[in-house]
């Protein structure tokens, strides 16, 4: 039996757990030691044996503590055209004096929001991660939009990751949008080395009634970056919430993203791309709740997978017994570059009403040699085509990123990655 | 320009081309003619570069090169132009994003300056009228939910921005109504010069009609079975492909 599975493998982590959220944190940490961490043919975990890749890449269990960060480290990542608020993280602390103040809104570290009813969104039995984060995390981010607020500007969450005093990072956000407000995150992490690390995640989001919330999320960490996110959402009558989430590196990543419609005429889109290579492994499980009439989701997920990179898909959908009217859509799309290349994909509904609409798709294959030989037959040479052809593929996702600088950003890193050597 | 000499060709095994011969000269037009499955589409094919073909036998000179130890590309680059019988669909690049990336490679081959964006859109404004094309359908993905009338004029429109040497129209005639066939022919027939040539493969006279060939070769299991002038088209039309089949096989069994 791995040692890791059992539960004292954090056992540090837990007994040094900071004094704020006591109570809630003390229930986590109760449920997290009855579940420990997912055994290796647990079914939600099939595929991507987090306890296996811990086990073999970290060695110290401990908290990475926050480290200094630089007025040009943020400069250096801030992508052309980018003009809005910025909040910074070191190691998952939050730092106001690096960051921005945006207006109109209450940012706060979480430590001084002791109300806030963590764990009541991303639900600590749900998952061991997301259970071992509530007991265990340092400190974290409030978010808090006002009602009728309409955040012009987009806000991007800057994340510096480093390995140092221990190889543990524990990001915890928390984000509620009043009624009949508008706002839009950028979720970017960096590595500030290339030593290995785990992050382990949990963003809880709450749209009030008519908000419409956006959070695109950039996953390009280092070839060590060990990764566990689970990003729950709330979102309530006529609001809108859309997911659009691109990994492009990283050594084993997991996302957990849940939407939980909860209000009628409610809209939740879950958009991704993983562009992998090399021996990156990424799952994407997403988890859609309808629990009311009248909501609808869209869903859109598309793969790149080149030399022995890993993709797993795993799309839930429960349309309950009282869900009627609701519209669901499902599509995952994958293109395998090399034959050594696997991807897993499984699409998951649960239909109790019955006057739904709901369809769902998925496909594994190549790229169209039939379109690759007219590109050709036109004089473009084949990395240009191939290149041409792939970026099409990923475009249709690309497309949903309304903030325009994240969007180009978004754009010109995939198209040098595809007509690199890729 | 062109010289294809004892070529064979076959296709997982399978010989299609056992032994064509064929001269093509700078101005001329040439018609490639024959019953369904007698090579047509696959000589045209070979030429392009298609990967599925595998040439067994025999050599293609253009204009001095082997042109069958190029790449599809730099086949194109060097002049050869095949207008697609099936264009492909390919949804999410854009008709103008593929067309300006496959001239500025063009350009790029041949020593020529790459067209900023200003003098590419002149370009294609000026080309767009040979075929009477619609600056709409260019705003699309390549060739995504188009007719196949348009499908079809998109192969001439490109045709007439690549400025090819050698033009091979595979079946360009197929599907196409009146006016279609009409456009389509016209365009063509604008872009020739006595520096260029074109090869018609074609299964109907009818297009004949419009693109007048100096040759006409019938093609039958996999070789040039009789060659003649546009009148050899006409015979066709009127006592269809039996009288030459039987020919052919009469002569063989002796």
């Amino acid at each position: 039996m791995s040692t890791l599975t059992k539960q004292d493998t954090f056992q540090s982590l837990l007994d040094s757990a900071s004094s704020s959220f006591a109570p809630i944190r003390t229930q986590a940490k109760e449920t997290y030691l009855t579940q420990g961490l997912p055994a290796l043919k647990e079914e939600e975990y099939k595929f991507t044996s987090i306890a296996k890749k811990l086990e073999s890449k970290i060695q110290e269990f401990k908290s990475a503590l926050p480290f200094a960060v630089s007025k040009e480290d943020i400069e250096s990542v801030l992508f052309e055209g980018f003009d809005g608020d910025v909040l910074v993280f070191s190691n998952g602390k939050y730092l106001p004096e690096l960051s921005t103040s945006p207006e109109g809104i209450t940012v706060s570290s979480l430590s001084q929001a002791e109300n806030t009813p963590l764990g009541s969104i991303a639900k600590p039995e749900k998952d061991a991660f997301s259970a071992l984060n509530l007991a265990s995390f340092s400190d974290g981010l409030f978010i808090s939009v006002p009602k009728k607020q309409k955040v012009e500007k987009p806000i991007l969450l800057i994340s510096f990751n480093q390995a140092n005093s221990g190889q543990v990072i524990q990001p915890r956000v928390w984000i509620e949008a009043g009624d009949f407000s508008e706002v839009t995150f950028i979720d970017h992490s960096i590595s500030q080395t290339e030593d290995p690390y785990f992050v382990n995640k949990v963003v809880e989001i709450k749209g009030g009634l008519n908000s419409h919330v956006n959070y695109y999320r950039l996953q390009n960490e280092s070839k060590n970056a060990i990764e566990v996110s689970n990003i729950h959402t709330d979102i309530f009558q006529d609001s809108r919430f859309t997911s659009v989430n691109l990994s492009l590196s990283g050594d084993m990543v997991r996302n957990n993203l849940t939407l939980n419609l909860l209000g009628s005429n409610s809209e939740g889109n879950m958009y991704g791309v993983y562009l992998l290579n090399g021996k990156t492994h990424v799952d994407n499980h997403t988890n859609v709740d309808h629990t009311i009439p009248h909501a609808e989701s869209n869903e859109l997920y598309k793969g790149i997978l080149a030399d022995q990179s890993r993709g797993v898909f795993n799309g839930k959908i429960f349309v309950r017994q009282d869900a009627q009217k609701t519209n669901a859509f499902q599509q995952n799309n994958n293109i395998l570059l090399s034959e050594d290349a696997i991807v897993n994909t499984k699409p998951q509904l649960e239909i109790w009403a019955d006057d739904v609409k709901c369809s769902h798709g998925c496909t594994v294959g190549q790229l169209d040699e039939e379109a690759l030989f007219y590109l050709k037959a036109r004089g473009i040479d084949k990395n240009t085509a191939t290149g041409l052809l792939l970026y099409a593929f990923a475009g249709e996702v690309l497309e949903k990123i309304e903030e325009e600088s994240f969007r180009s950003y978004a754009i010109s890193l995939i198209q040098e990655r595809l007509g690199s050597k890729f | 320009m062109l010289s294809i000499k004892n070529l064979h060709a076959s296709v997982e095994g399978t010989p299609i081309l056992r032994g064509i011969n064929l001269e093509v000269k700078a101005g001329e037009v040439h018609a490639i003619m024959g019953p369904n499955g007698s090579g047509k589409s696959t000589l045209a094919s070979v030429l392009a570069g298609r990967e599925e073909y595998e040439v067994t036998e025999g050599e293609v000179i253009f204009q001095g090169k082997e042109l069958l130890e190029m790449a599809p590309e730099d086949r194109a680059r060097e002049g050869v132009f095949l207008a697609f019988q099936y264009p492909v669909e390919i949804p999410g690049v854009s008709s103008t994003n593929f067309l300006r990336t496959a001239l500025n490679q063009v350009r790029e081959y041949r020593g020529q300056e790459p067209l900023d964006a200003v003098k590419f859109l002149t370009l294609m404004k000026e080309k767009m009228k040979l075929v009477e094309i619609d600056q709409k359908l260019l705003s699309r993905s390549l060739n995504e939910g188009f007719s196949g009338g348009e499908k079809k004029r998109n192969e001439i429109f490109q045709m007439a921005m690549l400025e090819p040497t050698l033009s091979i129209l595979d079946e360009t005639d197929s599907g196409l109504d009146i006016d279609a066939l009409r456009i389509v022919s016209n365009g063509v027939n604008k872009l020739k010069s006595d520096k260029t040539a074109t090869i018609v493969v074609t299964h109907y006279q009818r297009l004949l009609d419009y693109i007048v060939p100096d040759f006409v070769h019938v093609l039958y299991k996999g070789r040039i079975v009789k060659s003649g002038t546009k009148d050899l088209a006409l015979e066709l039309e009127e006592k269809g492909y039996d009288w030459i089949k039987e020919e052919v096989d009469s002569a063989t069994a002796v």
